[in-house]
């Protein structure tokens, strides 16, 4: 019987995030295979319709990760980001997704153990969750 | 109303206003927005509680703009409407006239947009009581009726953008639908192309809406689009305490940002 | 075939949707949903409202829907796989349409058979028939009286019913189809009721000539009118989409380069970009030549053309304009003008 494992797309920035992915990497830590990262220059450029794109695709659920606040590599890109998160999650919410599959975090280029136990325990919510039949359900829909 | 059509006569008569965009009689009692471009016919100008249209959408077609000096009939929500396409470079001062008119129809002439933005801070918060009802009662459904609320809505959709086109925000000449290298919003009006569009048109909107509630009422389906936007006017008020529409300078919520915005969902 | 006449008694409504469906035949009726009526599937009478002047939507999209897959592909070893889409497995009864509607089949048809013979429409239409039932109702918006139509028009129905004083229908059986469908119920249908149909109609006065007007359209091509009528109109396409004889379409391939699949959905004249050309030329680039293009379409280019006026009267374009663009009243304007 095989049992569902969830697809997890990562939108994260190139500085912070994707380095810390890499030192998780090379410090060899173990972490779920479930992700499919791709790599941004910041988390300012992440269109909030990618989101909607990964679910239309197949994602089950979905990783935004970039630097820190104050720390961002193009001094404010990330600030920029955290506002078009807070509505955009906020009006994904309004209109029945379920935000529960759309997880964010600040992880640096330092912290790859961070990175490994932020990715370990989306999976898991995921996992229990289920697929994202309601959102797959969509695509295809209203076509004669 | 006589106020406004005596005032709409004398501003065509000395040729302070070559056009006056207004509300005139239309088919079966509705109301429909009139180009006055003589002096006698300012008679045809009539406000009352049928006059629900934002007139500030003719603002920047061309071929109004190319009429002359417009005089605008200006409800309440057009008042902010005038701000906010001030506030993004689209008019300037004294580029129109705008004769305001009250929610309980007094005719106020204001001079220039400081008047305006006096006026408008005087007004009211953005949302009735009435319409923060709504949206409390949307808010408290499970996440899953309020999927299947807005999935039955939406799927109704069949993408005449009359939601956009009545949008005076909507003002981009290649609107982004339009383009397709890539086509990044589906055209068909498939269940995925519309919650995109929807969405996408939402947040395109969001700290410039006005809540003027005309995409709602342009909608032909009697699709309650304007909850979508209404929504988002409330939430960057409640978190960034900004609004659209209360001054000609620009304060948009989604191009500016403070170090210590809260939130309580990044990791 | 010349028409029959019999009487189908308001009770046997049902049983005849019944038989309708028991012949598997889809039918699709109008049906209150909130504040609006539109056409959906019916699983029996009860479903059906006749409350109404004209639903909002018209039925068109039974025939011409408004996202259709013509075909997917699928890239394979050998190269690319096409397969066809397969049509509706049953046939569908429109029940309860307005003759106007009906008569919209015509425009339809002459565009889509025209010059290439559009293989899903035909299909569709093959796969169609049409009761009607006439109107006893009508409003200022409705003009079917001035294209050639009227109230209890039979053009374009296999079956036209006129409700009576009684409540019970006479039924016109028009053509081949109208009577296969009578077979799968003839006990239902009596024989032809004495009543006068006149009496049962509405009255819609005739406001303008459609003849006068396409003689004197091509004349008015330069005229500053359309300028003056399209001043509102804001560029949307909600005239077009709810129109039941309105045919403008866009091709979307959506898919990568392993899968996807070619839609048809519906499209406006009215769209800013309709008309771009890849050079960037717009030969209407502004909403009066636009607007111009809607009126000299349906109501010179199509009669000249095809021998069909494109527009039934319904008035549904009025009645969904979000800024009161009352088509009837321009058109009265230029035929007296």
């Amino acid at each position: 019987m095989s049992e569902f494992e969830p697809r997890v797309v990562a939108f994260v920035c190139n500085w912070c995030t994707y380095a810390g992915a890499d030192l998780t990497g090379t410090s060899r830590i173990k972490y779920a295979p479930n992700v499919r990262i791709i790599r941004f220059p910041c988390t300012g450029r992440i269109d909030f319709m990618l989101l909607l794109k990964a679910f239309a695709n197949g994602a089950d659920g979905i990783i935004v990760s970039g630097c820190h606040p104050n720390d961002c590599h193009y001094t404010s890109g990330n600030f920029h980001a955290r506002r078009r998160w807070i509505m955009f999650r906020e009006l994904l919410d309004f209109m029945g997704i379920d935000v529960r599959r759309v997880r964010f975090a600040w992880i640096s280029a330092a912290e790859g153990a961070k990175w490994a136990q932020f990715v370990n325990a989306v999976v898991k919510d995921i996992r229990a969750l289920g697929p994202y039949q309601h959102y797959r359900q969509v695509v295809g829909a209203g076509i004669q | 109303m006589d106020a406004l059509r005596n005032k709409a006569r004398e501003l065509l008569e000395n040729k302070l206003a070559q056009v006056v965009i207004g509300y005139g009689e239309g088919s079966l009692g509705r109301v429909r927005p009139v180009f006055v471009k003589e002096p006698a016919a300012a008679v045809k100008l009539v406000y009352d509680g049928r006059c629900l249209q934002n007139l500030a959408t003719y603002l920047l077609k061309p071929e109004v703009k190319k009429m002359g000096k417009i005089a605008l009939v200006a409800k309440p929500a057009a008042l902010k409407t005038v701000l906010q396409l001030a506030a993004e470079n689209q008019i300037v001062n004294g580029e129109i006239i705008v004769l305001g008119v009250t929610a309980d129809g007094k005719l106020i002439d204001f001079p220039d947009f400081k008047a305006i933005e006096a006026h408008v801070a005087a007004s009211g918060p953005d949302l009735s009581p009435e319409e923060l009802a709504v949206l409390d009662r949307l808010s408290h459904m499970s996440v899953e009726e309020r999927w299947a609320y807005w999935q039955e809505q939406l799927s109704r959709c069949f993408k005449c953008y009359a939601c956009r086109a009545a949008c005076p925000l909507c003002y981009c000449t290649r609107c982004t639908v339009e383009c397709n290298q890539p086509q990044w919003i589906p055209v068909p009006a498939h269940d995925l192309g519309n919650l995109e569009w929807h969405v996408m048109r939402a947040m395109h909107l969001a700290g410039r809406c006005v809540n003027c509630g005309d995409c709602g009422r342009a909608c032909p389906l009697d699709i309650p689009l304007n909850l979508l936007t209404q929504m988002l006017v409330k939430g960057v008020g409640e978190h960034f305490g900004q609004r659209a529409g209360i001054s000609a300078t620009l304060d948009h919520a989604l191009s500016t940002f403070k170090p210590n915005d809260k939130e309580n969902f990044i990791g | 075939m010349t028409i029959e006449k019999r009487t189908l008694k308001k009770e046997a409504v049902g049983e005849f949707i019944n038989r309708l469906r028991a012949g598997q035949w889809q039918v699709v009726a109008p049906k209150k949903k909130d504040k609006q009526v539109t056409f959906g599937e019916i699983s029996g009478a009860e479903d059906i409202c006749q409350d109404y002047v004209q639903t909002t939507q018209s039925a068109k999209g039974v025939l011409f829907p408004r996202v259709e897959e013509l075909f997917r592909y699928q890239m394979q070893e050998n190269g690319a796989q096409i397969l066809e889409r397969e049509g509706p497995p049953q046939g569908t009864v429109i029940f309860g349409l307005r003759p106007c509607d009906a008569a919209a089949v015509a425009p339809l048809a002459a565009v889509f058979t025209w010059d290439y013979p559009d293989a899903p429409f035909k299909k569709r239409l093959a796969q169609t028939a049409i009761v009607a039932i006439s109107c006893h109702q009508a409003d200022e918006y409705c003009f079917c009286t001035s294209v050639g139509g009227s109230p209890g028009d039979t053009r374009g129905s296999d079956i036209l019913l006129t409700r009576l004083s009684g409540g019970d229908y006479l039924a016109e059986i028009v053509t081949e189809k109208g009577k296969r469908l009578v077979e799968l119920a003839a006990d239902l249908f009596t024989v032809a009721p004495k009543e006068e149909k006149e009496k049962n109609l509405a009255r819609v006065e005739k406001r303008f000539d459609a003849k006068k007007l396409a003689e004197k359209l091509p004349g008015f091509f330069d005229s500053p009118v359309w300028i003056e009528q399209s001043l509102r109109c804001l560029g949307c396409g909600a005239c077009a989409y709810v129109c039941p004889a309105c045919v403008c379409f866009d091709i979307q391939d959506e898919g990568n380069e392993k899968r996807g699949r070619r839609l048809r959905c519906w499209d406006s004249c009215g769209f800013s970009q309709f008309t771009l050309h890849t050079s960037g030329h717009n030969p209407r680039s502004v909403q009066s030549q636009r607007w111009r293009q809607r009126l000299m379409h349906k109501f010179s280019y199509q009669p000249d053309r095809l021998d069909v006026v494109g527009c039934v009267g319904c008035g549904r374009c009025s009645r969904a304009c979000p800024v009161d663009m009352n088509l009837l009243e321009h058109l009265i304007q230029i035929a007296e003008g």
